[in-house]
């Protein structure tokens, strides 16, 4: 059998960052703190630390990516990194090269990080396993199962707004069945101490074993909501309708898209977020995604420092204060 | 050529032998049991003081990965593995390629195995031509071939007619349906049980339902048409309980459980160990638990390897796009033996489990070691310890979960057909 925690390299040190579920709460709290130190990077006339200087990042996108992607080339190159970013199409590379000869190839030209989205559940996970010992992977999201540097900023986000995490509780709405983003995000919130985390949609859109990721589960958004400190809604795909999994956008938006009438039922100050892209309409009404309570853009913006901060840790340098 | 075995404990459920004796072997029959018959003059004797003879083993499914896959395997190399775990008789499933729906595919088989010489392999013909659901195979030609049963294996027949006049035309010409009850549709291409461990790892999963639906349906259809019914490889409680009542009102359904349902579960999975991709999938600890009690009643009548050897590169990927499997053959009778040490099954029940109860639901001649019956018979000791290192393997296919695990029983000698196939001493 392989060692299950692979993240960790034989000194202790966090080598890779495939999933939030096996990390202590330290880890989380050290990437939280080193995100901070980051944060102002971007609002320097020169936005750029020399930390990895003369590194080689490698972006191995299998899926497409827009908002991910660029977020993590631009922190990498606020990190002076040089920075590779290959998009491949699955469908033609499942026709002849393997994924495993490929990263050979990558290898072959002396990289330092393969930062890796796949459409396939440890697809991360399997390519950590077999790169070489100089190489560390972050996962950027694979399949259904882990995006945890989405799960971290968002923790970063909730942390700016919130301050402590101990007293919240937290509701996450829709698509929890394919969502690799609920997923880490539970896992971080259980981690971080937070006592209540539910999440809310439809059965066919709730695994029947949700309660194992440590959650509260509801089927009425209104009961989901009420008195909670932060709401996360989840982007709802078109194939859940050919899927048979829902009868239609509009309905699920009566159901579970979330309104200002509804969002009432949270605490005055609860915050609102959403990894994105968003469908207006479908999973949220427009003037709750533009309203005050809003902080989408702040993720986005967020997303630099804290990717920032698990580039830096991984590669084995941390920002000094 | 005249063979003793000499001192061994012999072990036969169906002749009540359970005892220390010998065994006296001419050419390919048993000739006498205990005493020598007058004259009898040995040309080779087996000394197995401190061994168990038994009758050899019966695997009611194993795959040879020959025609079509022989990267992953031979009919060579696969039997050769058989009879060094003392498996004598094996039957394949027919999803071959070109699929086993034609005498000439059955003849090749039989060719290779008779060049090969190691055990005796039986074949299950296509229930539907192509394995495609949409056609009857021509079960009568496929039989006079030497087929023993039918099956569409985990290929689906979508239309419940089609099923329906299958079983119906095999009940006709006299022969069983092996059945793999996984309803495709609930299975939805899932890679592992839908269950705790699926929802963590984001995998699909496939529900109890795919079986126990599946299960429902045959059963209604056995009682409609009279077909005489083999259910391959259950893996969930709750279809160990539906055919158990089945059978306790009147219907005459037989069952097996691979070996390793009976050791592993969902949660070995761990994070993304494809060597524990198997279909069915790995289910709960009380799914486990449910298997291992239905095999100490003998509810469940039979184990199986469930044997799918791979090539290295069909575990090397992400999760579900590896190829379902394990190369099994080879530790059918140490997982056997555990339960024997956990005191689920005598050493009697764990003989009838692997050899003479699969032999009667194959309708062969095996499985016991009376007066008469061919010589074909496993010795082994069951208290030899051994770890499993699967570059050891001697399948074509190393792709094992059970990598490092620690086994009691060592298969010694090998005959089958009155023939020395397999001897510990002489390849160690």
């Amino acid at each position: 059998m392989k060692q299950s925690n692979i993240q960790f390299d034989n000194t202790g040190k966090l080598r890779h960052f495939l999933t939030i579920e096996d990390l202590p709460k330290q880890t989380l709290i050290d990437i939280l703190d080193t995100a901070e130190n980051f944060s102002t990077v971007g609002t320097q006339t020169v936005k750029k630390v020399p930390l990895l200087r003369g590194k080689t990042i490698v972006n191995l996108f299998f899926e497409a990516s827009t908002r991910t992607r660029t977020t993590f080339e631009l922190a990498a190159k606020r990190l002076s990194a040089d920075v590779l970013n290959i998009n491949i199409n699955t469908s033609s590379t499942s026709k002849g090269e393997s994924l495993l000869d490929m990263l050979r190839n990558f290898e072959a030209m002396h990289s330092d990080m393969f930062v890796v989205r796949h459409n396939q559940s440890g697809a991360a996970h399997f390519i950590a396993a077999h790169v070489a010992p100089h190489i560390s992977v972050i996962n950027a999201g694979d399949g259904s199962h882990a995006h945890p540097t989405q799960g971290m900023l968002d923790m970063f986000t909730i942390r700016r707004h919130k301050k402590e995490f101990h007293n919240l509780s937290v509701a996450i709405v829709g698509d929890i069945m394919h969502s690799r983003v609920a997923r880490s995000q539970i896992h971080a919130l259980n981690r971080l101490g937070v006592p209540e985390v539910r999440v809310v949609g439809p059965h066919t859109l709730i695994p029947r074993d949700a309660h194992a990721l440590g959650v509260h589960v509801y089927h009425d958004l209104r009961e989901g909501l009420k008195g909670v400190d932060v709401v996360i809604m989840l982007r709802l795909q078109r194939e859940r309708m050919s899927g048979a999994m829902l009868p239609s956008e509009a309905e699920y938006f009566s159901q579970y898209g979330l309104t200002e009438e509804k969002l009432r039922l949270a605490k005055p100050d609860a915050i609102v977020m959403h990894p994105g892209p968003i469908n207006r309409g479908v999973e949220i009404e427009s003037s709750v995604a533009d309203g005050s309570q809003s902080v989408i853009l702040e993720q986005v913006t967020n997303g630099i420092a804290v990717r920032m901060a698990i580039m830096s840790i991984t590669l084995g340098r941390k920002q000094e204060n | 050529m005249k063979i003793a075995i000499t001192n061994g404990h012999v072990i036969d459920p169906r002749n009540q032998v359970n005892q220390r004796c010998d065994i006296f072997i001419q050419d390919k029959t048993i000739i006498a049991i205990e005493h020598a018959p007058e004259g009898f003059k040995a040309d080779k004797i087996i000394d197995a003081d401190k061994l168990i003879v038994s009758p050899g083993f019966v695997d009611l499914c194993a795959r040879l990965r020959e025609p079509g896959h022989e990267h992953k395997g031979t009919i060579l190399s696969e039997t050769r593995a058989a009879v060094a775990s003392g498996v004598t008789s094996l039957c394949m499933p027919p999803d071959t390629i070109p699929v086993l729906d034609t005498p000439a595919v059955v003849e090749l088989i039989h060719q290779r195995n008779e060049e090969a010489g190691y055990c005796r392999v039986y074949t299950l013909a296509a229930l539907t031509r192509g394995l495609e659901g949409q056609y009857l195979s021509e079960m009568a030609h496929l039989k006079d071939a030497g087929c023993i049963g039918v099956s569409n294996v985990m290929h689906c027949i979508p239309k419940p007619q089609v099923l329906r006049h299958a079983m119906e035309y095999a009940a006709s010409v006299d022969m069983t349906v092996f059945l793999h009850p996984q309803d495709e549709g609930l299975a939805n291409h899932g890679c592992a049980h839908e269950g705790i461990v699926s929802t963590r790892l984001g995998l699909v999963g496939v529900p109890e339902a795919a079986e126990t639906q599946a299960v429902a349906n045959f059963l209604m259809l056995v009682e409609q048409t009279g077909a005489r019914v083999h259910f391959c490889h259950l893996s969930t409680a709750r279809a160990v309980q539906m055919i158990g009542r089945a059978k306790y009102d009147g219907l005459d359904l037989t069952a097996d459980v691979a070996a390793h349902q009976l050791h592993l579960t969902e949660m070995d999975i761990g994070y993304f160990n494809s060597q524990c991709h198997v279909q069915p999938p790995l289910r709960t600890q009380r799914d486990c638990e449910a298997l291992r009690d239905a095999v100490a009643s003998s509810q469940i009548e039979a184990i199986c390897s469930d044997h799918q050897p791979h090539d290295v590169d069909a575990k090397l990927a992400p999760f579900a796009a590896t190829e379902p499997g394990i190369s099994s053959i080879e530790t059918l009778l140490p997982l056997s033996l555990r339960l024997v040490n956990d005191g689920l099954l005598n050493m009697t029940e764990l003989v009838d489990r692997l050899s003479t109860t699969p032999a009667e639901i194959l309708g062969i001649n095996a499985g016991h070691l009376g007066v008469g019956a061919m010589a074909d018979v496993a010795i082994f000791d069951p208290t030899q310890h051994w770890i499993l290192k699967s570059e050891n393997l001697i399948s074509a296919g190393k792709n094992t979960p059970f990598e490092n695990w620690e086994f009691q029983g060592k298969v010694m000698k090998t005959l089958c057909d009155g023939k020395l196939v397999y001897d510990a001493s002489s390849t160690a």
